[in-house]
């Protein structure tokens, strides 16, 4: 970027700037701030960092940062985004878009990764790291062989195969005329068939009020009286409640309460002063696991020292998310998951 | 009574029917003598909250089934996912604001005004930061305009799927907002002559991104801050936002934090990957930017049914168009064999929706109910095989096919495609 804006700041004290009518509002931008925030790229490579980075790297990033919700091979979990393989089925019942079979260009590769992931933790990876992911993942759609290394050298020198099946939106020719015919108004068919049914289909969310109403009504039930167990923690209701709002930075992966399952994350219900890596069916990155073994126990000071820098804590976690940053909020979610104990 | 709208009906006749309905059939909610209704209810007697109990409004609890609803299977979690805007519980053309269907890439972003800058910046004069103390000095204007995913009713290509005008047709909001036109923003920095596109940004963790040609940034683009009179919701970019009108809702660039003036598009993720229109032959249209016409009724519909049996009944639904107004909505109740034309009423603005009445006598036999749009530029919406002819069913996006529900004789409606 900084070439781009030094020859544009250039071309602009030579070519003195046409003069406009403005108000004189807002102020310049400086070429540090401009530095910080614009960092996209475009195909023909601008706005590329200097870096570079092998498949061999990116396999090992790609594990530790991306494969625990598009899978190790990029086929995705659930339903993240698949990112490698089915090439050639665009024109099949069920298409499958990815990197190798769809998009247009790698710069948008590049792009995305370095302004939106990890999901949960973006801008966070530096440009060595991202043009070896990119690379691994050129690798897993077989664009490039294992020895490969990208670089901002070579980056614009890889083509996409799909790139050459998009075209600009033609409506104009191809729909508007058609469509903009006076339409029948009476006697248009003989008869009228129904064809489908979203009965039938039958995947509408249930009502989901009646479903609250039914379980709020049998909750004075399901609750007996508060019986005072000498193992029960006490907790604090209010910092309990902050914790619920903390805790949606955990809810894209985690899931807590009746019914919770093992998503992108582990369960947390009882997590407290529960041992590490012990929610079953789940699997564990193997630094995790490792620690585990080791007697890591989920008290509140280990807890809240992952909670404040996973990666640091346990190196090799899975677990894709920066941290929270105030001990307030650590507190917060730890009580909240207290409220959960089994 | 007349169950043909192409034959039309008078006002004695649409009396004359009701009280043949009312004679016949006394259901619940149609007055009738000894109602218990009348009496002294505890609110006729009782004092209600005084003027210090809300100092933010909220709607009665009798309406807490009015809210927004998401479709959990569609996507991997809720934070980068879709709600949508309960169409079958609104009347009129503004969609309220706690009620406006959100798509978020990243969740919501809680954004400090304070702490909130917007940069322009690439092929300008002046690359130029403004607080939003600075946005709130330009000359502003306001304008109704809808937003529609560009993936509205996207799930219905192959085929009728989800019951209910909220998940088929849901992605929409329409709402009045006040804004800085961009063209003055633009301008402020100076746009160099080989400045043909702009790049908005959002300040999200997603940090979404779209390519805009420079000749809709300086026609009728605005930088939002309010929408129907008060702040943005943080849901829809609070403190500022793009607003694209008639083009597809992810263009409306939310918590919107930067634009770069560039000389060509920048082909991000959701420009090649993502709103790119895949046809049958394996190609793809992309920029497809504009929205077709289309319309829904949204009264009956599957989670609106008609509960008061036969007699009067009042269809209601929606129009919008993305090139303009909409001056003709057609109605057909027998599944497009013949159609008559609704009443339009309410406001007519630009690119915003529209609102339609179909008043008629239901005479309680099974109804097959489809709406079709025309719009200012002489457009007609088409059937959905019309689009598939064209398309195929895996473009995802665009889908502005001619909605049928299927009303059965007591008045439970369903989501259907016929012939």
């Amino acid at each position: 970027m900084s070439r781009f804006l030094e020859l544009t700041l250039a071309a602009s004290l030579i070519a003195a700037p046409a003069v406009s009518e403005g108000l004189g509002l807002g102020r310049e931008a400086t070429p540090d701030e401009i530095a910080i925030w614009d960092i996209d790229i475009r195909p023909d490579g601008t706005g590329l960092p200097e870096g570079s980075g092998d498949v061999f790297t990116g396999e090992e990033i790609y594990v530790e940062n991306c494969a625990v919700c598009h899978g190790d091979f990029g086929e995705a979990v659930g339903r993240w985004p698949v990112l490698a393989g089915g090439r050639d089925s665009l024109t099949d019942e069920r298409p499958v878009k990815t990197i190798g079979s769809y998009w247009p260009y790698l710069s948008t590769v590049y792009d995305y990764i370095n302004r939106a992931m990890p999901f949960g933790n973006a801008q966070s990876l530096e440009p060595d790291q991202i043009y070896a992911i990119t690379a691994y993942l050129l690798y897993m759609n077989d664009i490039v062989d294992d020895d490969f290394e990208l670089s901002h050298e070579n980056f614009t020198e890889v083509e996409l195969p799909n790139a050459p099946n998009f075209y600009p939106d033609d409506r104009v020719e191809t729909e508007l005329a058609a469509f903009s015919v006076e339409p029948c108004m009476s006697d248009c068919k003989p008869s009228v068939e129904i064809t489908a049914r979203a009965a039938i289909v039958d995947v509408t969310p249930e009502e989901t009020a009646a479903k609250a109403e039914s379980m709020a009504a049998a909750e004075p039930e399901a609750a007996p009286e508060p019986e005072p167990t000498p193992a029960a923690p006490v907790i604090d209701a209010e910092l309990a409640l902050a914790g619920e709002k903390v805790f949606r930075k955990c809810k894209s992966c985690h899931q807590v309460g009746e019914g919770a399952k093992n998503k992108t994350g582990p369960l947390l219900n009882g997590i407290i002063n529960h041992a590490a890596g012990a929610v079953e069916g789940y699997k564990y990155s193997k630094a995790l696991a490792e620690q585990a073994s080791a007697g890591l126990v989920w008290d509140e000071a280990t807890l809240a020292a992952f909670l404040a820098n996973p990666k640091a804590t346990v190196s090799g976690t899975k677990m894709s998310f920066r941290g929270l940053k105030s001990d307030e909020d650590i507190a917060a979610v730890t009580e909240y998951l207290k409220t959960f104990a089994e | 009574m007349t169950d043909s709208p192409s034959q039309g009906h008078s006002r004695r006749k649409f009396l004359k029917g009701a009280a043949l309905a009312g004679a016949g059939a006394a259901t619940a909610g149609m007055a009738r003598a000894n109602d218990p209704a009348i009496s002294v209810q505890p609110w006729m007697q009782e004092l209600g909250d005084g003027v210090d109990a809300a100092p933010y409004g909220s709607p009665s609890p009798f309406e807490a089934d009015v809210k927004r609803r998401n479709v959990e299977w569609l996507t991997a979690d809720p934070v980068s996912s879709v709600n949508f805007t309960p169409l079958h519980d609104l009347d009129g053309i503004i969609t309220p604001n706690g009620l406006c269907f959100e798509r978020h890439h990243g969740g919501v972003a809680q954004v400090d005004p304070a702490e909130h800058r917007l940069m322009i910046n690439g092929l300008v004069d002046r690359p130029l930061v403004f607080t939003m103390e600075d946005l709130k000095r330009f000359p502003r204007e306001n304008h109704v305009y809808f937003l529609e995913c560009a993936a509205n009713s996207g799930m219905e290509w192959r085929g009728a799927q989800l019951n209910g005008c909220q998940f088929t047709h849901g992605m929409i909001h329409n709402v009045m907002y006040t804004g800085v036109p961009l063209r003055l923003i633009l301008q402020e920095a100076g746009i160099k002559t080989s400045g043909k596109w702009i790049l908005p940004e959002g300040a999200d963790a997603s940090g979404m991104t779209r390519s805009i040609p420079m000749e809709k940034a300086l026609d009728d683009c605005l930088v939002a801050l309010k929408m129907n009179g008060e702040a943005l919701r943080p849901e829809q970019g609070y403190p500022v936002r793009l607003v694209v009108p008639g083009w597809e809702g992810n263009m409306w660039v939310k918590w919107l934090r930067r634009i770069e003036v560039g000389d060509q598009p920048w082909h991000h993720r959701e420009e090649t990957s993502k709103y790119t229109d895949l046809l049958a032959d394996g190609q793809a249209r992309r920029f497809t930017w504009e929205m077709d016409a289309k319309s829904v009724i949204t009264n009956p519909s599957p989670q609106a049914p008609l509960t008061h049996g036969p007699g009067p009944t009042v269809l209601t639904g929606v129009a919008w168009s993305g090139r303009g107004t909409i001056p003709r909505v057609d109605v057909s109740i027998d599944g497009g064999k013949s159609w008559a034309e609704a009443r339009m009423d309410g406001p007519s603005f630009d690119k915003s929706m529209h609102r339609f009445y179909y008043d008629f006598n239901w005479d309680g036999r099974p109804l097959l109910l489809q709406s079709r749009a025309h719009d200012s530029t002489g457009y007609v919406q088409p059937t959905k095989d019309q689009l598939r002819e064209i398309r195929g069913v895996n473009s995802i996006y665009h889908n502005n096919g001619i909605q049928t529900w299927a009303v059965d004789e007591k008045g439970n409606a369903e989501n259907v495609e016929v012939s």
